[in-house]
């Protein structure tokens, strides 16, 4: 116990029972959310009136504390990523440029010279609008450069930026050759290159979105990597597949498929292991992105994995497919948009882990909040 | 290109000439909101007005800290349940201190409306702090930036360099305390200098020197802890039960402030975070898991090519 929290203990009995659950101020979530929220703590908070002291929580509700974070006349505690559109349609195309490098090179090894290329294809051209997306969102566009001035570990978005910028020529440089048919132990060396950089540009976006302070984001740093390379399988395997003739997409078609299932599977391990911090992937905008990149992924692998030796049935999964990986990535970011408003999924969970480190809460017993 | 990797940074290192680690002590018990902080800050820093609505918030217009607004004070506005017994407290709990004369903030104690009735506290307890950049030891905002633009000072503050920054916006939600922000306009991120053009010449920052109460103390960091120490135990025995030092010491997720608080109440009630961590303290587990999932896409292309060639 440090010497600076030493007037911080419980006070032992102080105002009787209800004083540990009379928070000075409850967070109330905004009313349009209230529909989704159900009738859970905060609408019953409200209903009490001025007072504002919470009810207690309903029988069989474990996702909230027995006490509610109390917050600042519920402002954010930490500021929304001001990161604009660009940013998750740059973790899908980055994602469906770094499966596709280890997909063209296996393609090439294996003698798929068809499937080979249009692995490239969809990879250079996913990699060519990848560094426009990324400049637009900067505040400062012509200072873009300015990103390889320094390499730091601790900074995701710093290797990023280092692997794009060796990526991109490797990749774009192997397709152009390929299509040209010039330099073609150069082109081989180049696919070799992106096939070990490829997965690490899949996966350092979810390394990105972690290294932040937003709740919904940093706790899942465990899963999100996986969710990332699965749905980067997915969408460079239904991509592969949109440009092959099916009688030669069969490893691209497996690849889409097991992507598909392992995006499906991690993110559902993730959402539950988040338990409260869960909650943002399921409400709101975050909660119906979510659902609908799980119907769309469902299906598409589900199209293309029974159906997809026809060209008809494999474009459509594969559409449905590339639709779910956009959709999921959008998830996760509106998620973590939603728990970084939301001062509840800030304070609460740290609360409780204070309170489990030393016992120091006091909510006081003599205010009861305005 | 230089490599960076300085999770916790050697403060005074890469200066010719070394200096203790300057900071901010805000003693939130003494502080009156009179916003002359905000004001000087916004003047010494040449910053944008920025909203002069009024919230609804009590006295708060500004709300939170932002681009444009690098001291923020946070106005509390508690009901005392149940209200008149105040009175009878309060003088328990100033007979409990020996008689001790504790200074506290306008309406922050209950001196004046023991003697005066219902006067000045009518009830409420009324709480007030003054926000600022913590320029933390472990500095998030730092330790994400991509281009460098941000570094720590001769004083140990941080400071983003404005002709470096390109708004790429890592910082803003990197910050656990939603301190830094982008400027919609300008597109850079800014935030508190500690008054980097100041403090680098001996001069005090604008926000201490403005403070009538002294409630915003600059100073050398240890200097500053002990008498934040020494206060803590004044209020305490005052009866100040809830008072508290907030990031005073290093045993905490971002390893230490350059700028603490006194706070009467907890960190959340003034809308900070309790236990505020520097994401970049697990950004090594991040990176494994990235790699195991990498490592994990290649096997799973691999064995796509397992089940047949075409």
């Amino acid at each position: 116990m440090s010497p600076w929290r030493n007037g911080r203990r419980r006070e032992p009995g102080g105002g009787g029972a209800g004083s540990a659950t009379l928070p000075g101020r409850p967070i109330e979530t905004p009313g349009r959310e209230a529909p989704e929220d159900g009738p859970g703590r905060h609408g019953q908070a409200a209903r009490v009136g001025p007072a504002r002291i919470p009810a207690a929580a309903p029988p069989g509700e474990t996702t909230v504390p027995t006490t509610a974070p109390r917050s600042y006349y519920g402002q954010p505690v930490l500021k929304e990523p001001v990161w604009t559109f660009e940013i998750p349609w740059y973790m899908f195309a980055g994602g469906l440029a770094g499966a596709s490098a280890p997909l063209a090179f296996a393609a090439r090894l294996a003698g798929n010279h068809r499937l080979a290329r249009a692995a490239l294809t969809a990879g250079a051209a996913a990699l060519a609008v990848s560094p426009p997306l990324l400049i637009s969102d900067l505040g400062r566009p012509e200072r873009f450069h300015h990103m390889l001035r320094v390499l730091r570990p601790t900074s995701p978005m710093s290797v990023g930026s280092w692997l794009l910028t060796a990526l991109s020529p490797a990749m774009i440089g192997a397709a152009v050759a390929d299509r040209l048919g010039i330099t073609p132990r150069l082109g081989r060396t180049a696919e070799g290159v992106a096939a070990l950089l490829g997965p690490a540009l899949a996966t350092y976006t979810a390394v990105l979105v972690a290294d932040t302070a937003v709740p919904a984001w940093h706790e899942a740093g465990a899963e999100l990597p996986v969710v990332f390379a699965g749905g980067a399988a997915a969408s460079a395997g239904a991509a592969a597949c949109l440009l092959t003739p099916p009688e030669h997409a069969g490893p691209a078609r497996r690849l889409a498929v097991g992507g598909a299932v392992a995006e499906l599977a991690a993110a559902q391990v993730m959402e539950q292991r988040l338990g409260e911090l869960g909650e943002p992937y399921r409400r709101g905008r975050a909660g119906r992105l979510s659902v609908l990149a799980k119907a769309l992924s469902v299906t598409g692998a589900a199209v293309l994995g029974l159906a997809g030796r026809r060209r008809p049935a494999a474009i459509a999964g594969s559409l449905l497919l590339l639709a779910g990986s956009a959709c999921e990535r959008h998830a996760v970011i509106e998620a973590g948009r939603q728990s970084a408003r939301d001062p509840k999924y800030v304070v609460g969970p740290q609360r409780r882990r204070l309170d489990e480190r030393g016992g120091v809460h006091a909510p006081g017993p003599e205010t009861a909040g305005l | 290109m230089t490599v960076q990797n300085l999770p916790t940074p050697t403060f005074g290192g890469g200066y010719a000439e070394a200096r203790p680690r300057m900071g901010f002590f805000t003693d939130t018990s003494v502080c009156i909101g009179c916003k002359a902080c905000e004001v000087a800050c916004k003047e010494w820093n040449l910053l944008p007005t920025g909203a002069l609505g009024f919230s609804g918030k009590s006295f708060d217009n500004t709300l939170e800290l932002d681009a444009e607004t690098w001291r923020h004070v946070a106005f509390v506005e508690q009901s005392l349940s149940p209200p008149l017994d105040l009175a009878g407290s309060a003088a328990a709990a100033t007979e409990g201190a020996a008689g001790a004369t504790v200074r506290r903030g306008m309406f922050g104690g209950a001196e004046p409306s023991a003697a005066d009735g219902a006067g000045a506290t009518d009830g409420v307890r009324w709480l007030m702090s003054s926000d600022v950049c913590k320029h933390c030891t472990s500095a998030a905002c730092m330790e994400v930036c991509p281009t460098g633009a941000l570094f720590r000072t001769e004083v140990g503050s941080v400071v983003v360099q404005p002709d470096i920054c390109n708004g790429c916006g890592y910082c803003v939600p990197a910050c656990p305390f939603g301190v830094i922000g982008r400027d919609r306009e300008d597109g850079r991120a800014w935030k508190c200098t500690l008054c980097y053009d100041r403090t680098r010449d001996g001069l005090e920052p604008a926000c201490a020197k403005a403070c009538p109460t002294d409630s915003i103390q600059y100073g050398p960091l240890d200097e500053l802890r002990e008498r934040a120490g020494a206060r803590l135990g004044d209020l305490l025995a005052a009866g100040e039960s809830r008072a508290n030092l907030y990031l005073a010491d290093e045993a905490n997720g971002v390893k230490g402030a350059g700028a603490f608080f006194l706070l009467l109440d907890e960190p959340e009630v003034y809308g900070l975070p309790p236990d505020p961590v520097s994401t970049t303290r697990d950004v090594g587990a991040f990176w494994k898991a990235a790699g195991i999932a990498a490592g994990a896409l290649l096997a799973g292309v691999a064995a796509a090519f397992a089940g047949g060639r075409r």
